[in-house]
């Protein structure tokens, strides 16, 4: 399994490295069309071909890759922060806090996660550019996606609250805000690793879900969501095959994910 | 009893609570004052002010809310803005739509994902266990939506996307409790009375892994009510799915309400009764 994980962090590294280096390797600008070719098939000049609109597939795969890749982790970062400040606070605090936190936490976990994403992202304009487009879907992830792992963080904050070093320090004099940085904090670290890196492949998923339904990033941007919309219009392996490229990569990534999280223990 | 009324009480309050967030959330979205209506160069300015005027009634939020509340208690659920017809009319149409593709998705689901845990579990190679983890994980990684195209792509019904949406997390959950249940030391003693690997599996194992698949059968419900949603829309199945996701693009604000006060009343409904079943498992198996 070592080297299962192995390849797992070496594939992800790959792809983050083509992705991040999309304007080194990239043939052509993601929006730039060949008008003269749309929907070719793959060549020497068009790697993966080109789309309907004559744009070459392979850019917009790296810059797409890109986009996905570096906000799914952003996003995963808010909602973990939230999740500690929130489940962090319920935890520590306890009683009425822990009560009214935990009620608004059951609120949003009542509801299915793509049922309240969509919802609340078909709220938001949908005409705006594509630097917004990105900020608002990933944003959204963020800001939504935090109240399981607020749950999980609220049982973790609370053993520590009634732990022996937390009672010495408050016997010491320490109190509030300091008693949360030096103690409670960091000793929810691990807790708050796991939360973030389980988020990642769940929001790059759900970006997915949202471009193909035309919700996520706007055009001509690229996004695995976006890159996706393509598959709607499929329909052969044969000639179309290159359509299938970004589901490939997004699978191989979450694949990734998936193994890099999955504990040892299951396979002993 | 005390315990059954408190379950109640907070149901009915997360599901209130629920329903004033997305009423909220539609009176907050840019745009939502404005009717592509009003636009109509054949309505003279009596009915535009009619327009207007029934649009500022739902701008506040608790007195449309309230209201809402006091009609639908006498069965009136209001009207569609983009459909033109009764909410009552769209639900009754359409939610035995959704359950029957929910219900064939989740039993599909289910039969592949415990099959295929049971099998990875009592053969316990490790090669076998690899194989099963990358299945399941690979239809982890696979967006519901892009399912259900490659289902409509292979004219394949449209249940077949829950199932493959359900089957990787059951799987998932139910091969963990099975291996952690296989490692419990009672075990051991009826291998060495020899037990049969199926009279183990049925008295030893599903017992003590019970409860919580059931627990996981609650979740799994959440999570193809979730998938409904692109599944219904990409697929042309009139469920709610569908109807939820053309609530949220035209802005339906009635309709979207009612059809998040069915959604939560469906989740916490299917967690509370498995809650109540684990509970009753666990006493007999005590």
């Amino acid at each position: 399994m070592r080297r299962v994980r192995q390849l797992a962090w070496l594939l992800l590294a790959l792809v983050a490295l083509a992705s991040l280096g999309a304007g080194l390797w990239a043939p052509a600008d993601y929006a730039m069309q060949f008008r003269e070719a749309p929907n070719s098939p793959a060549s020497h000049q068009h790697l993966l071909g080109t789309d309907e609109l004559g744009r070459d597939r392979f850019s917009r795969v790296l810059y797409g890759t890109r986009v996905s890749l570096l906000m799914a982790p952003a996003a995963a970062l808010l909602s973990t922060l939230l999740a500690a400040l929130l489940g962090g606070v319920a935890g520590y605090l306890g009683g009425w806090s822990e009560r009214a936190i935990m009620a608004a936490t059951d609120l949003f976990l009542s509801m299915p996660w793509l049922f309240l994403l969509l919802a609340v992202r078909a709220m938001l304009p949908l005409d705006v550019s594509p630097i917004t487009s990105v900020a608002v879907t990933f944003l959204l992830l963020g800001l939504l996606g935090w109240a399981a792992s607020a749950r999980v963080l609220c049982t973790g904050a609370r053993g520590l609250r009634n732990s022996d070093f937390v009672l010495q320090a408050r016997a010491c004099g320490l109190h509030g805000p300091r008693l949360l940085a030096i103690h409670v904090i960091p000793n929810l670290k691990p807790v708050l690793s796991a939360q973030f890196w389980i988020a990642i492949p769940v929001f790059i998923i759900s970006e997915a879900n949202l471009g193909i339904l035309g919700l996520g990033v706007s055009e001509p941007l690229p996004s695995w969501g976006s890159l996706l919309r393509e598959l709607e219009g499929f329909t052969s392996f044969g000639f179309e095959a290159c359509k299938l490229v970004p589901l490939v990569l997004l699978v191989l990534v979450v694949c990734s994910f998936q193994i890099i999280l999955t504990r040892d223990e299951v396979y002993a | 009893m005390r315990k059954l009324v408190w379950h109640l009480i907070a149901m009915a309050a997360i599901v209130l609570a629920g329903g004033l967030l997305s009423a909220t959330l539609v009176r907050l979205a840019p745009g939502f004052a404005t009717d592509e209506q009003q636009l109509d160069s054949r309505l003279n300015a009596e009915s535009v002010k009619a327009l207007r005027q029934a649009r500022t009634r739902d701008r506040n939020i608790p007195g449309f809310y309230l209201h809402y509340l006091e009609r639908s208690l006498r069965g009136d659920l209001g009207e569609s803005r983009t459909l033109n017809r009764p909410v009552r009319e769209l639900l009754a149409e359409r939610v035995p739509v959704t359950a029957r593709l929910l219900a064939s998705g989740m039993l599909a689901g289910w039969f592949c994902a415990v099959l295929l845990a049971v099998g990875a579990t009592m053969v316990r190679k490790p090669a076998c266990d690899l194989v099963a983890t990358l299945l399941g994980g690979m239809f982890l990684s696979v967006p519901a939506a892009v399912l259900a195209l490659l289902l409509v792509f292979a004219n394949a019904p449209a249940y077949l996307a829950i199932a493959l949406v359900v089957f990787p997390r059951v799987f998932s959950y139910t091969r963990n409790l099975l291996a952690k249940s296989y490692g419990l030391p009672h075990l051991l003693t009826a291998y060495a009375k020899g037990a049969g690997p199926l009279r183990i599996l049925v008295w030893h194992v599903l017992p003590v892994a019970g409860a919580q698949l059931l627990a996981v059968a609650g979740i799994s419900v959440s999570i193809a009510l979730g998938a409904a949603i692109p599944v219904e829309a990409l697929c042309g199945v009139a469920g709610i799915g569908q109807l939820a996701w053309q609530a949220a693009l035209g802005r339906d604000l009635p309709l979207l309400v009612n059809l998040t006060v069915l959604v939560t009343v469906v989740t916490l409904a299917a967690n509370w009764g498995v809650e109540l079943a684990g509970q009753g498992f666990r006493m007999r198996a005590a």
